[in-house]
């Protein structure tokens, strides 16, 4: 029997004049791979930021825990610190911050992660191999310029240095090409082994799945779970949309 | 003052206002009465045993302050500043020192809390340490002078009769003394501060130094900076200047005059750090012959209210001028900052680029002068200014002047205020960064193009006072 990581009970929230997510209960163990599947506008997204705690968004009722403890009212830097990573579909532009100082200083400030300067920039310099990513990156200012392929493999950079529990990646995989595609999926492959770690994939596109090992798959609509099973239910997404959750849920009475 | 600990100004971490904020007690000291007259600056300029010519311009100066008005009020309040309560001389009674060893006990500790022994061994060619009205430490290594370079007092140099003729032609002559009220005060009651010589063709490889401290409270600093740069020379010379916290204002009225001849190049960079009781009147004139090259940076943290305007008088054909500079006003500062270019030859080039970062009710007014003169064809000149605001109580202003006297010039201008995106502290925070850390890191972000320029050392003094202001920004 696996440990529970993430326990989300019952979870309800949104922005302050409009609720988003409701009633959400999802369970992720220790090293398992999730999707989170839904079409557009579905709230998966929001599900990524509030697990991540962005204050944008209220939780209403509800709770979130992480590694035994009740990480509800926690604030994004101390939930980061406890080891979840949130991957942005749009990483912001810092300007003036160089990446790899940036890197260095979020490394150092956990006790887990401090290292001498030099064996950091060797690890820096094996991920970049392992992405294939320029050196030259490392000088420039944080995501400034960067394209959107090269932002996501910024990310990854960032993922496997920090070497977090949980990776909630939200739609890593929007935008990329054929060869962003495979070094961000290599990316992933490295951090679920080298790391151990559990992930949550936010998409709606099947190809960044097609090597991973899925363990659990959840589907949501309008803000509700309304399906889960395991990673066959992928296959029959991708063969026949959400037709059929949408329809589940609208007999349900909806959501709202 | 032992229980302070020790702190290195390289210190990134854990700085406190202990490395500024520390008084040293004044026992001893000469100290001439408040206010103005006659009679102090006759006492100022017998002291400093001065020719006939100097006395007869400081008392032409002073006739001048008397009679100039102040200029109408388009600018910060200075109704805090009463000159009939601020001493125009504060000397400690020390004589000036070659050697740190013989500087008396609590201002060498000064010196050495600020860095500059520590700085002077390790990166620089010459250092002068003035500690209120007068310089206290003079030393410049021994290759720098074999070069011919001098680095000395002004005082100094009108004592040596090679010298004399030579601060006699250039003094007073790039800023007038009718140039404003506070120059004519200056010129009344200037002392300390450095003359500076480098010979023609000569190149420094490491900055010299100038640390202006000002210990007393309700006294004024008035010290006069000479530079003469021969043709093809190049120096870079660094000025800093701080001052503990009183509820007394402080006046800070210095002149700095730069002489930078055909083909040389001259980097003036400032790191000031006043305290918040300080009114910072201080004017700065560069003059610049052809093919020759003056760069400012200047970064600007400290003052209650400050005027600052560094000019730049591109006179020699092709010659250019690039000012880079920082401004950061919080709580109770009302800094009015910038720089004035005026385009005289052909093919001359301006680039200016500010910044500026207010927070708690802090006010901050760029303004700049661009003059382009009729002869100067084919001038460019391009200024750039980005604000940035951290809270909704704090200001920021931005006045440009243009005046375009030639139809072949171009002049753009450029400014954007901003603020901290949630997005960006969202996404730092999600990488493990509190709040003031994410705020912070985004304010040096900002900051890191004035940062970079300066000096490895002085970058991190930078950071440091950015990340000082910064401590208690949230909530």
């Amino acid at each position: 029997m696996p440990d529970t990581l993430l326990s989300i009970n019952g979870l309800s929230a949104g922005t302050e004049d409009k609720p988003i997510l409701h009633d959400i209960s999802l369970t992720v163990d220790a090293g398992q791979t999730h999707v989170l599947m839904g079409p557009n506008g579905a709230g998966k997204s929001t599900l990524g930021h509030v697990i991540m705690g962005d204050p944008t968004y209220r939780v209403a009722s509800g709770s979130i825990t992480f590694d035994g403890t009740d990480i509800t009212e926690l604030s994004p830097d101390k939930r980061s610190l406890a080891g979840i990573f949130l991957s942005y579909q749009a990483p912001v532009e810092v300007p003036g911050v160089p990446l790899y100082s940036f890197l260095r200083t979020i490394c150092q400030m956990r006790p887990e992660l401090k290292t001498t300067a030099r064996k950091f920039r060797q690890r820096v310099a094996d991920i970049c191999k392992q992405l294939d990513m320029d050196d030259s990156f490392l000088t420039r200012e944080l995501n400034v310029g960067f394209s959107g392929g090269e932002k996501k493999k910024i990310e990854m950079l960032q993922l496997l240095l920090l070497q977090p529990k949980l990776a909630i990646l939200d739609e890593t995989d929007s935008g990329l090409d054929v060869d962003a595609l495979a070094i961000v999926s290599r990316g992933i492959e490295a951090y679920r082994q080298e790391c151990d770690g559990a992930l949550l994939i936010i998409t709606h596109n099947t190809r960044i799945l097609e090597r991973l090992d899925v363990d659990r798959t959840h589907v949501m609509v309008r803000g509700s779970l309304v399906g889960e099973g395991d990673a066959s239910l992928i296959d029959e997404i991708d063969a026949t949309g959400f037709g059929r959750f949408e329809e589940a849920l609208a007999a349900k009475g909806g959501a709202n | 003052m032992s229980e302070t600990p020790e702190r290195k100004r390289s210190e990134v971490a854990d700085v406190d206002r202990s490395l500024y904020d520390f008084v040293m007690p004044e026992e001893g000291y000469e100290r001439y009465d408040d206010g103005l007259t006659p009679d102090i600056v006759r006492a100022i300029s017998a002291k400093k045993d001065e020719p006939q010519w100097m006395l007869d311009l400081r008392l032409k100066a002073l006739d001048t302050f008397h009679e100039m008005r102040m200029a109408d009020n388009w600018g910060p309040d200075t109704s805090g500043l009463d000159m009939d309560h601020i001493s125009t001389y504060v000397s400690p009674k020390t004589k000036q020192a070659r050697n740190w060893d013989e500087v008396p006990e609590d201002i060498k500790t000064t010196f050495e809390r600020l860095g500059i022994p520590e700085a002077e061994r390790e990166s620089l060619a010459g250092v002068g340490a003035q500690y209120d009205s007068e310089i206290v430490y003079h030393n410049m290594r021994e290759e720098v002078a074999e070069q011919g370079v001098i680095y000395s007092t002004i005082e100094d140099a009108l004592h040596d009769p090679k010298w004399e003729p030579v601060v006699h032609q250039y003094f007073g002559t790039l800023i007038p003394m009718r140039d404003h009220k506070f120059a004519a005060l200056h010129y009344a009651v200037w002392s300390g501060g450095s003359f500076v010589y480098v010979p023609e063709g000569v190149t420094l490889s490491y900055p010299l130094q100038s640390y202006f401290r000002l210990n007393a409270s309700g006294a004024g600093q008035f010290e006069h900076t000479l530079i003469i740069v021969e043709p093809g020379a190049d120096l870079h010379f660094i000025e800093g200047c701080s001052a503990p916290k009183y509820y007394e204002a402080n006046l800070h009225a210095g002149a700095v005059e730069l002489f930078v001849k055909d083909h040389a190049r001259l980097r003036y960079s400032t790191i000031e750090n006043w305290s918040k009781n300080m009114f910072n009147l201080n004017t700065k004139r560069a003059t610049v012959g052809a093919d020759a090259k003056m760069e400012w940076v200047s970064g600007s943290f400290g003052s209650h209210v400050s005027y600052l305007y560094p000019t730049t008088i591109l006179a020699g054909a092709r010659s250019s001028c690039e000012f880079t500079g920082i401004t950061f006003a919080g709580a109770t500062q009302d800094l009015d900052t910038g720089c004035k270019v005026i385009l005289n030859g052909a093919d001359t080039t301006a680039s200016v680029d500010t910044k500026s970062i207010s927070k708690d009710g802090g006010v901050n007014t760029f303004r700049s002068s661009v003059v382009i003169g009729r002869k100067a064809d084919r001038a460019r000149a391009t200024v750039s200014c980005s604000s940035l605001m951290l809270d909704d109580i704090s200001r920021s202003d931005t006045i440009p002047a243009m005046d375009v006297r030639n139809a072949t010039a171009s002049v753009g201008h450029e400014a954007t205020i901003g603020r901290i995106s949630d997005d960006t502290i969202l996404y730092l925070m999600s990488r493990g960064c509190s709040e003031a850390e994410a705020r912070t890191m985004v304010v040096n972000g900002f900051a890191n193009p004035v940062s970079k320029e300066l000096p490895l050392e002085y970058a991190v003094e930078m950071n440091n006072l950015i990340k000082l202001e910064m401590e208690g920004a949230i909530g």
